[in-house]
């Protein structure tokens, strides 16, 4: 959002209500839009697929129920920061990366390897003191996320492997990392089921409310962290300078691909954290099917934010609060907990559609066009 | 000719031993299991074919793992719906095909073409970064397949159906040392089938014909494309749509061929380990499919380990390895040969680059 004045806008005397019209119009079409769609896709699914009798209310029952498990009462507000902040570490891993035009789909696996390095050490550290465990359990979560996000970093930039492909081939390898270890080594012995340990004094401390843990501030914390990274220092110019015109960036005497492999591995490093924040923060122990859906939200939530590490902070309290509340959606009107991804979808479908959005709704200036980075593609780094 | 003493007096060697064991075991199974693995390479294969259609006039597409599940879906949904409606009928004589299962295939590509429409209309019309509209039609296919599939197990549904495999005649699969080779190609289903021949057509139709020649132009310089005549915007357009025939075969496959099912996230990566053997295989339909099969052994490779372990050595060796472990198979092939592989393949030159016209720009 720096284009709040844009150098000799010409459209200043339009007017104040117009500008923020301007500004605000299309998040809120979009928001209204992807209601209306989703309504329809409860109507349309109710109709035809359960057969049950059909009601016009139910959409609204869903929404209703949807709002109320996300803000209806102070435990739903801790819940919905709980959901919000594994969101904003994540987020903020593929914003990062994303501001230097790497396309960082690899969260997934690096959350799931924080997750692991956290549930690792944090048995081993479980009965040390908290004030050792927790920060030595954040540690490992961080170093092993930036482990699996410094192998597509650094086969980017030796071959041009092209991080989409190598990120997502890491998630799978993750999950079957994780599963072999759960079920062997990490397994508590003799459990009929493979579970680990808890991590006991490793565990995140809670602060507010039943389960607040300490994460719902350290990630907003992560967030200005980020920003000021990014705005304030010469390494985060470097990043950006690489996303907006690599080939610039390396006529300028920047080393392209030294910032490539430590973008990624910061990247994985916040993916770390995001599983950190999960393992110690909520479950404390790993089962073999531990997962959840926070990678592929990140992509969405760092999306919806434009890339702006300080609009992740929104953007992660809208899907945070929407994962929050999908549970008594489910309970009270039936509807699935999958929804939720739809409606991800679809606001991100509205949000790429936005020159359409603006033609119809006759906004004719462009006051916030994201950074996008120029067009990524599958084509390797060819020193010209 | 008796060769296990020959053998066993390699195997001793120390690795190089255990190299030979490797050998040795992938000679075993890789010609049984040839009808398995041309199987397994079939998604992988239609899915590339998907990649060098869009790629090859410009259009880079992360989105096909999104359009196959959305297909798989489609027609396992459409199965289940108007199965009843035909009586539930008997499998048919070839391929155990009925009328219901052709429409669940047609359904399949629609449904693909529909996504690969979406796609288009993002990538091209409105040029968005091709890579977040693939991205977030895989989400939305994600979601929406969950979804759907979540209300639909509420009520038990009844099975789709799928195709059976050619029976090929005895006399031919039991021939000697040529016998595994006709085994593999002709005990398929008909999406397996007709993969090969679809490979062919699109070797030939993209390297002969005006076509394929626009197409590559079209990838490599739309510029210079379009000041000879051709409508740039417009064969991207429908290149991407011909590739969403691809993906909904492949889709098909997983639902109505492979399995009698549907999962959540059922795709499981092909979609993108089918761009890796399309960069693997240079950007042509051939060498995707070559590379298909090399995956679809991998993959093979990966179940037969756990179920049975070669002998000696080796399979102590193998046998150490977590089981789980083994299901990582596929996917460190796929990254190992993208680093290896990807400097020396070079994709289309405008690939991924949207295109403004002149006019507009």
């Amino acid at each position: 959002m720096s284009a709040a004045t844009p150098s000799g806008a010409p459209r200043r005397e339009r007017g104040l209500a117009y500008r923020v019209w301007a500004r605000l119009a299309i998040p809120l079409t979009v928001t209204i839009l992807s209601a209306l769609v989703g309504a329809v896709i409860i109507l349309v699914s109710e109709l035809l697929v359960t057969g049950e009798p059909f009601e016009w209310g139910l959409a609204l029952t869903a929404y209703g129920a949807l709002l109320q498990g996300a803000l209806g009462s102070p435990d739903a507000i801790v819940s919905t920061l709980v959901n919000t902040a594994p969101l904003l570490f994540g987020g903020l891993a593929v914003a990062f990366a994303f501001r230097a035009g790497l396309f960082n789909i690899g969260v997934q696996g690096q959350f799931l390897l924080g997750a692991l390095g956290a549930v690792l050490v944090g048995v081993w550290v479980a009965d040390w003191p908290p004030i050792l465990a927790i920060p030595i359990a954040t540690l490992a979560a961080i170093l092993a996320g930036a482990a699996w996000g410094f192998i597509p970093g650094f086969l980017k930039a030796a071959s041009g492997a092209h991080e989409v492909v190598s990120t997502i081939m890491l998630n799978y390898i993750a999950v079957a990392l994780l599963a072999a270890l759960v079920s062997g080594p990490l397994k508590v012995p003799g459990s009929p089921s493979p579970v680990t340990f808890d991590v006991g004094n490793a565990a995140w401390p809670v602060i507010l409310g039943r389960n607040g843990h300490i994460g719902i501030v350290l990630a907003p914390l992560a967030a200005v962290f980020v920003w000021w990274l990014l705005r304030r220092t010469t390494w985060g110019f470097q990043v950006r300078a690489v996303g907006a015109n690599p080939d610039a960036a390396r006529y300028a005497g920047m080393r392209t691909k030294a910032i490539t492999v430590a973008t990624m591995t910061f990247s994985g490093a916040l993916g770390g954290l995001a599983g950190a924040c999960v393992l110690l923060g909520v479950t404390h122990t790993m089962t073999s099917s531990f997962g959840t859906t926070v990678g592929f939200d990140s992509i969405a939530v760092a999306l919806l934010a434009a890339s702006e590490p300080l609009l992740v902070i929104p953007a992660a309290l809208l899907f945070g609060g929407m994962r929050a509340g999908a549970g008594l959606m489910q309970i009270k009107a039936g509807i699935p907990v999958e929804l939720v991804d739809v409606l991800q979808a679809v606001i991100l479908l509205f949000l790429v559609a936005r020159p359409v959005l603006r033609r119809l709704l006759r906004l004719n200036t462009v006051p916030d066009e994201p950074a996008t980075p120029r067009a990524t593609t599958m084509v390797p780094e060819v020193p010209v | 000719m008796d060769l296990a003493p020959l053998m066993d007096s390699l195997y001793a060697i120390p690795l190089l031993g255990i190299v030979f064991q490797a050998i040795g075991y992938m000679v075993d199974v890789i010609p049984s299991n040839g009808s398995n693995i041309l199987n397994q390479a079939t998604p992988l294969a239609l899915a590339a074919l998907c990649g060098v259609v869009c790629e090859r006039s410009g259009v880079v597409n992360i989105g096909i793992e999104g359009t196959m599940l959305i297909s798989a879906f489609t027609a396992w949904v459409v199965g289940i719906a108007i199965n009843p409606m035909f009586g539930n009928p008997v499998p048919g004589e070839v391929f155990g095909a009925t009328i219901p299962l052709v429409i669940c295939v047609v359904a399949a590509v629609a449904a693909a073409i529909v996504v690969s429409a979406l796609h288009a209309w993002l990538s091209i019309s409105l040029r968005a970064n091709q890579i977040i509209s693939g991205t977030i039609i895989n989400i939305f296919a994600f979601g929406v397949t969950g979804y759907l599939d979540q209300l639909i197990s509420k009520s038990s549904p009844a099975s789709a159906g799928s195709f059976m495999a050619f029976t090929p005649p005895e006399a031919l699969v039991t021939l000697p040392v040529v016998g595994w080779i006709f085994e593999m190609f002709l005990y398929q289903g008909p999406i397996a089938m007709s993969t090969i021949i679809l490979v062919v057509g699109l070797q030939v139709w993209l390297f002969r014909s005006r076509w394929g020649l626009r197409t590559r132009a079209v990838g490599e310089h739309p510029r210079a494309a379009e000041t000879v005549g051709i409508d740039v915007l417009r064969l991207r357009f429908r290149n991407v749509l011909i590739g969403g025939v691809f993906a909904g075969l492949a889709g098909a496959w997983l639902t109505i061929e492979a399995t009698n099912s549907f999962q959540i996230g059922m795709t499981a990566g092909r979609g993108f380990i089918a761009l890796a053997a399309m960069i693997m295989g240079r950007w042509t339909p051939l060498g995707a499919f070559g590379s298909a099969i090399l995956f679809a052994v991998f993959v093979q490779l990966s179940q037969l380990i756990k179920i049975a372990p070669p002998q000696g050595d080796l399979g102590s060796i193998m046998g150490s390895v977590p089981a789980q472990l083994w299901d990582a198979l596929p996917y460190i092939l796929t990254i190992v040969i993208l680093a290896g592989v990807v400097g020396r393949s070079v994709p289309p030159a405008a690939d991924g680059v949207p295109y403004e016209r002149e006019s507009a720009a």
